[in-house]
């Protein structure tokens, strides 16, 4: 006997997704990944300004803010030919790193964590106890018995309130729940403090940026000019904030978030076995050390694994229109020449054709189309992205320290290699990869500096800014490893104007429906890879394996509408 | 989590517990009551409002929106949103902090729609597709339209959160594929407030909640709806690089030896002179800088349609308020000049203009007594 649920809408991600699943004999038997909402952005896109892309895609997402203006900027310099100086180029790397730990710890904590930790158990800690496992994890001074007797009794009253706000509904007390008291305590008091730390470390996009969410870039470098004896640009003061947020973001991975993530994860040691899915994972790479236009450079490095074999790192060529491919056979749109042939996304096209259930409906028909992202495959191949596959890109490609930290990791919690291949490996890489990217913006600060101090202050290459210098047809892409994994934007420019855009994101990669050969993607895979599901009325576990990827759903659906509606609406540009 | 039924406790109640005395309590309605301008009988009023009132219930939907409004929300440095969640108000249903998911979310929702008819505050971030019954954005199986009709129909107020809520933002933009509509276009009979910004700034949002519960009352909105108190300022009349403006000292060109100084962004395309908002007032995550600051010209994101007020980077021709020198060129040329006559002319224009600037204020001081008053 099976039974089908709906899990509308998984919430702590960003965007709405719709998950509907088979459980059988207590294990997910069919599951289906469905994205519900869709606003168009590249039809919007088309007949403007490329210098202003940036702007419109930033708002793509403001979880995963910045990384699309990122990779915006990038296809445009990519397509004019534009070199931008070393000093935009190693602040666009600073704010890069930022955004990871920024994201990295609000997934761990805000958005993952209530999948693990239970908050009613938290009230039955011991203090004392809980005082004791806190300071033998970990350095962090904000553990004290009095410090966790206060937010027990800070709880208790929120409890006895009978508002119970965010938390109220959750899956409290459910068998999956495997944390101590203790644990669980040390895990709502962090849950706490990362929330007052990261408005924190986001000062540092505000400071070359201007803001947080959504800070500015420009196309040549960056528009944050360095003056050390002016008073209003980036100067000494300028620059000290931003080492002093380095440092402080750097000690709160160290002390907190990692101690947190190894004191956690020996209680789940069973989600190591549950949850891998495809096997098959991708990284464009990112991090330039020597220029963008040098990938051999780059901190993270670019290639594909295919079937779990880390002995072979395969290159990736995003230029390539066999290599990088979209799909439409279970996606509201329609292609001109048949919905079963792939395009390359500089060919792409996307005429949507909703024939989903009018609502309100119960459930989808998943035997057609039913869901707003398309289907992207790499040389035919569904392949998962995120921190997980650029994880073990880099320790397939054998760099020392990605082979250091996961192979201590690893000796630290007594599994094999394998393990990472999970749900859990995949909540374990995104914590290791921090822990390197903090390392990194200090080393990406330094150079920085060491630079100005060598007497080059240039922030932006203009000489291209002028669209009469432009060649009358150019096209480009910028790529990018978004937090959620690979990320690439392609641009047509004709006539000074945008004449195509396309984005294939990460959670397009992994929450896609079904290709045209019935393969599946990242989310649905993983979820039939052994998820148990011990009450269908809470399905905690569900939650466990998609939270995993951090999904981002505003990212992963957007396309162009060729009918072009709506024409007279708002006046033309 | 099982929570005693019914217990609501109330702000007199939780001052209690935070070891405040009844009179203090008093004192502290009566202060308010000066504050917002009421008769002394007022003071009861207040204090008899907070006697009965648990935290206010807060619903906050997500349409078709990126979500950098509620991360803007949580960025917040005063209050921090830790405190704002646990002691100051309820938030009972986000998609993007609750622990719930699928029908256990939808339930909270609802019982929270059922307990507190007409008491909780709806917020909405996101627009509204409106185009082919509504079918390009839909939660749990219902359109956004179904839902917030819904959600609508028993809140005390809504507050659209960011400009998606207030305009449509960017999904709006020419040739708005999906029929994207700004919430006030599509619930009556409802008081709205529009906090717009793409986000606003955290502790504006913050701010806007915080008046809310702390005076009992919505903020006081200007013509189109926002709050006064971070809205009635251009960024222009509030930039630190203004006095670069006045002078005709401009970047010609990112990163060029003016942008260096820390010169006016007017001709770099920035669009401060039509934008109304806090940037150059609160500033940005607990301000630190804002956009003009770190060297890009103001997008002018808090603005109605500002995707299609033309190029980022194309000078503005001409602004209301713009005054006698009509435009940055001849302001430059003036300036350039460098002669005695060309600068006294230009403090002239200046000076007139701010005197206008200076008059049309003590007129909306006027207007705002006379609404208070009423």
């Amino acid at each position: 006997m099976s039974q089908r649920i709906v899990i509308d809408p998984i919430t702590r991600i960003e965007g709405h997704l719709r998950v509907e699943a088979e459980i059988k004999d207590g294990k997910v038997a069919q599951a289906y990944s469905s994205g519900t909402m869709v606003r168009l952005l590249e039809e919007i896109l088309k007949g403007r300004d490329p210098r202003d892309a940036w702007a419109f895609v930033g708002r793509v997402c403001g979880v995963c803010t910045s990384v699309h203006s990122l990779a915006s900027v990038r296809s445009v310099e990519d397509a004019l030919d534009i070199v931008i100086p070393p000093n935009a180029e190693l602040v666009r790397n600073i704010m890069f790193c930022t955004q990871y730990m920024h994201d990295h710890v609000v997934h761990f904590y805000h958005l993952h964590a209530l999948d693990w930790v239970d908050i009613v158990s938290a009230l039955s800690a011991d203090p004392k106890k809980t005082s004791e496992i806190a300071q033998s994890i970990s350095n962090y001074p904000k553990s004290s018995p009095g410090y966790f007797s206060d937010l027990i009794a800070r709880l208790k009253k929120f409890v006895d309130s009978g508002q119970l706000g965010i938390f109220a509904n959750g899956y409290w007390g459910h068998p999956a729940y495997k944390l101590p008291p203790e644990i669980n305590l040390i895990g709502v008091a962090h849950y706490l403090e990362a929330l007052e730390w990261q408005k924190e470390v986001v000062k540092i996009h505000t400071i070359f940026g201007g803001k947080n969410p959504h800070p500015n870039y420009l196309v040549g470098g960056m528009a944050c000019s360095i003056g050390l004896d002016e008073s209003s640009v980036i100067n000494a003061e300028r620059l000290a904030y931003v080492s002093d947020l380095l440092h402080q973001a750097k000690t709160f991975i160290e002390q907190v978030y990692i101690p947190d993530l190894l004191a956690i994860a020996p209680y789940y040691l069973d989600w190591a076995s549950i949850g891998g899915g495809l096997g098959n994972y991708l990284s464009y790479g990112d991090l330039p050390t020597n220029g963008y236009r040098d990938p051999l450079s780059y901190k993270f490095p670019a290639g594909a694994i295919l079937n779990k074999d880390i002995s072979k790192v395969y290159e990736v060529d995003l230029r390539n229109d066999a290599e990088v491919q979209e799909f439409v056979t279970h996606s509201w749109y329609d292609y001109a020449e048949g919905n079963e042939k792939g395009l390359h996304p500089w060919k792409g096209e996307s005429k949507i054709n909703y024939t989903g259930p009018k609502p309100p409906y119960e459930y989808l028909d998943v035997e057609q189309k039913y869901s707003y992202l398309k289907t992207p495959r790499w040389k035919g191949h569904a392949m998962e992205v995120g921190p997980l596959s650029r994880m073990l890109v880099g320790y397939a490609k054998g760099i020392p320290e990605y082979k250091d930290i996961v192979d201590k990791t690893l000796a630290k919690l007594g599994a094999p290699i394998t393990a990472l291949f999970s749900t859990l490996g995949r909540t374990a890489a995104r914590g290791l990869e921090s822990v390197l990217v903090a390392q990194w913006a200090l080393e990406f600060y330094d150079q920085l500096i060491a630079n100005i101090r060598n007497g080059d202050s240039r922030m932006a290459n203009t000489e291209k800014f002028n669209p009469d210098r432009w060649e009358k047809q150019a096209q480009g892409v910028g790529h990018s490893e978004a937090p959620r994994g690979a990320l690439a934007h392609w641009i047509v420019i004709e006539d000074k104007k945008i004449k195509n855009y396309q984005l294939v994101v990460p959670t397009t990669w992994n929450a896609s429906p079904r290709d045209f050969e019935g393969k599946m993607s990242a989310y649905e895979s993983s979820l039939m890879d052994n998820t148990p599901v011990a009450n269908p009325d809470q399905p905690v576990e569900i939650l466990r394996t998609i939270h995993s990827f951090d999904p981002c759903l505003a990212c992963s659906v957007h396309l162009y509408d060729e009918e072009g509606k709506h024409l007279s609406r708002v006046k033309v540009l | 989590m099982a929570a005693p039924e019914n217990k609501r406790p109330t702000y007199y109640e939780e001052l209690r517990q935070r070891g405040y005395s009844r009179r203090d309590f008093m004192k502290f309605c009566t202060m308010m009551a000066a504050y917002l301008g009421l008769e002394a009988t007022g003071t009861a009023q207040i204090a008899n409002t907070l006697l009965k009132t648990p935290r206010i219930p807060v619903i906050w939907l997500h349409f078709q929106e990126c979500t950098c409004c509620s991360e803007s929300f949580i960025r917040s440095s005063h209050p921090i949103v830790a405190d704002i969640l646990l002691d100051k108000l309820s938030l009972d249903y986000t998609e993007t902090l609750m622990a719930a998911s699928g029908h256990a979310a939808e339930a909270a929702k609802e019982k929270t729609m059922k307990d507190y008819y007409g008491e909780y505050v709806l917020c909405v971030e996101g627009s509204v597709p409106v185009d082919n019954d509504g079918v390009y954005c839909c939660i749990g199986g219902k359109s956004a339209i179904q839902v917030l009709e819904e959600a609508a129909a028993g809140a005390k107020a809504i507050i659209a959160w960011g400009s998606c809520a207030c305009n449509g933002c960017v999904q709006a933009a020419y040739p708005n594929p999906t029929g994207a509509t700004p919430i006030h276009k599509l619930v009556k009979g409802k008081p709205i407030i529009k906090v717009p910004g793409c986000p606003p700034i955290g502790e504006v949002m913050a701010g806007v909640l915080v008046h809310i519960i702390t005076f009992g009352r919505l903020p006081e909105l200007d013509k189109v709806g926002r709050p006064k108190a971070f809205y009635s300022k251009r960024v222009h009349d509030s930039c630190y690089r203004r006095p670069y403006y006045d002078a005709g000292l401009f970047v010609e060109s990112f990163d060029d030896e003016n942008a260096k100084k820390g010169y006016c962004l007017y001709k770099v395309g920035c669009k401060g002179p039509m934008t109304y908002n806090s940037c150059g007032i609160i500033k940005w995550n607990d301000g630190v800088s804002y956009p003009i600051q770190s060297g890009h010209g103001c997008i002018g994101c808090s603005e109605a349609n500002f995707w299609d007020n033309g190029p980022l980077y194309r000078q503005m021709a001409s602004f209301p308020g713009f005054g006698i020198e009509s435009n940055a060129d001849k302001v430059g040329m003036v300036a350039a000049g460098v002669t005695a006559a060309g600068i006294a002319v230009h403090a002239i224009a200046t000076n007139v203009r701010k005197k206008k600037l200076v008059d049309d204020l003590v007129a909306e001081g006027k207007e705002s007594e006379k609404e208070l008053k009423s």
